[in-house]
């Protein structure tokens, strides 16, 4: 600092570019990321975007184990909304065995990933507001997720690292009082919504924050390789669920939100649009959904029930092989690709035939956004960095695998 | 849909398109590396494929089980026709580099910096071909077949040491 000031004795100050190194850990930084930074003045002159400190190879890994025993390793990709990661890689396995999930198992995993898409978003949201200041509009986000994590919890048994979907089905059924759980925490959900919205969407300081600012154009976006509520928000409608529909989302009637401005506010406005809709989805699901098995009726993919197990060779035989061999999936490579909280999640998935997967390639929506966001923050301030970095909701354990 | 991208490809590069396939509705084609940026602006520009956004680039490394030894993988997304189609562009292990797509789509940059720090397959023209998901100084690419998963490489750098 010294010898900048130095250097510029006489002349002018703020036309000394600084070099600045923001992260890997800081507390405006969600995930661990580091940004170097060449500021002038208060501009944010140029950025260099540093990612890889959650690596934790989840390829290699993935290589290493039988096909099921990856579950756990798709949950904490994207760990704000795990069961989203399950039913992709799920369907993705589904399609290489060219079988169909059974219609209960899919409206099961529909109704736990829209859940999940609203806990997602109410996360990002809440943590923008909170970090420009908004910390009663941060409380009552979290309040939502709350009672989304309570509820997928009687579902699945665990809070944050599910591992609910299993190849070809479900590791349980819904509870049977799943639908009244759901009614009960649905009109807390809807009064907690509302309260944000009157908090945030007419507040000075967080339109000044967000409005025209981290702006990117549809043409950008999409040569960038965008998806997800980051692409609508600059007004292209590409949403998986609706382009390419999946499960039973052909089925359901709701809207794609879009955005016009491509910035921060348009991406708020979209994330909560978006929790409207997914409410809306999880009602026709409920309404629809009838009684039936769960899992596909495939000895050589689904786990036999304990009875079986314990009471006869035929089903000691067949757990032991699907432990211990993995499901065998037959030669082939498969895409397949489903709409997470963040965009577009893609599993490209490769297999010799064996018990392992040869290749567990996954396409994180967030890779294409922070290869990008250089460009959304250059030429703005330096407080803009915050709002901009919180909207585009970069996850670590998605982006570093 | 896509089957007329696949048709439109072969008639176009017939010498590039080494082998098509459709596989659980994947349309597939493995091309030749030698006119591959060609390929890939001819499949951007052309009004009636617009294959506008990039969706994933990675490799396949089939080590002592096929050769050549690497195989680079696209998949590419058409935004306003909506329909999809996969590049495979097989490449060998003494020559394990393929042009760089990055001046055709932007959103390339880091899936290639990814696929070389991994796999070390190169990307010729790309801008700043550098490690991405590992450190400077890391040895070998983890995810080929042959580096084993166990391998362990501590960071010892000092603090203050130019890494």
């Amino acid at each position: 600092m010294a010898e900048i000031l130095l250097e510029t004795e006489g002349g002018d100050l703020d036309s000394v570019p600084m070099n600045v190194q923001m992260g890997p850990s800081h507390p405006a930084m969600h995930g661990t990321i580091k940004m170097r930074l060449r500021l002038d003045g208060e501009i944010v002159a140029r950025t260099d975007v540093e990612v890889g400190y959650l690596h934790r190879g989840f390829e290699k890994s993935c290589e290493n184990v039988t096909w099921t025993q990856v579950m756990p390793y798709t949950d904490r990709l994207n760990y704000v909304s795990p069961l989203c990661n399950n039913v992709g890689y799920c369907m993705a396995v589904e399609k290489l065995l060219g079988i169909r999930a059974t219609d209960r198992c899919e409206y099961i995993r529909m109704i736990m990933a829209e859940t999940s898409r609203i806990g997602d978003h109410m996360t990002c949201v809440g943590a923008s507001a909170m970090e420009l200041g908004g910390f009663t509009a941060f409380l009552y986000a979290i309040e939502v997720r709350e009672e989304i994590w309570r509820v997928i919890e009687t579902v699945t048994g665990a809070r944050l690292t599910h591992s609910y979907c299993r190849i070809g089905g479900l590791k349980d059924d819904l509870p049977p009082d799943f639908g009244a759980s759901w009614r009960s925490i649905r009109k807390k959900i809807r009064t907690l919504i509302d309260d944000i919205h009157a908090l945030l969407d007419k507040n000075r300081i967080f339109l000044d924050r967000m409005i025209d600012v981290g702006v990117i154009s549809a043409d950008r976006a999409v040569s960038y390789g965008f998806t997800g509520p980051c692409l609508r928000s600059t007004g292209v409608d590409y949403d998986v669920r609706k382009a390419a529909p999946y499960m039973k989302y052909d089925r359901m009637e709701f809207e794609v939100p879009i955005g016009s401005r491509g910035d921060n506010y348009d991406r708020y406005l979209v994330r909560m649009e978006e929790i409207e809709q997914s409410l809306r989805i999880i009602d026709q699901c409920l309404a629809q959904i009838e009684p039936g098995p769960i899992n596909v009726d495939d000895g050589r993919l689904v786990l036999p029930e304990k009875d079986d197990v314990y009471g006869s060779i035929e089903g000691t035989i067949a757990h032991f092989k699907i432990i211990m061999e993995g499901i065998r999936v037959p030669p082939g490579e498969v895409y397949s690709y489903t709409e997470a909280g963040n965009g577009e999640l893609g599993f490209y998935l490769v297999s010799t035939g064996e018990g392992r997967p040869y290749k567990c390639r996954v396409r994180p929506p967030c890779w294409s956004f922070m290869q990008a966001l250089h460009e959304m923050l250059e030429g703005y301030q330096v407080a803009d960095i915050v709002p901009t970095f919180g909207s585009v909701n970069m996850i670590g354990g998605e982006c570093d695998r | 849909m896509s089957k007329k991208a696949l048709e439109r490809l072969t008639a176009k590069f017939a010498d590039q398109v080494l082998a098509t396939h459709d596989a659980h509705g994947d349309e597939t084609a493995v091309i030749k590396r030698d006119r591959l940026l060609d390929v890939l602006r001819f499949l951007r520009d052309e009004t009636d494929l617009a294959f506008d956004m990039p969706i994933d680039l990675t490799v396949v490394d089939w080590y002592r089980k096929r050769e050549p030894r690497f195989e680079v993988v696209y998949h590419l997304y058409s935004v306003t026709l909506k329909h999809r189609l996969r590049l495979k562009v097989p490449v060998d292990e003494d020559d394990a580099r393929v042009p760089s797509s990055y001046p055709i789509w932007p959103g390339f940059d880091w899936y290639e910096r990814e696929a070389y720090d991994l796999y070390g397959v190169a990307f010729d023209g790309h801008p700043n071909l550098k490690r991405i998901l590992m450190w400077e100084g890391f040895e070998g690419h983890p995810l080929r077949k042959d580096y084993p998963i166990n391998k362990r490489q501590p960071i010892t750098t000092l603090l203050g040491e130019k890494s």
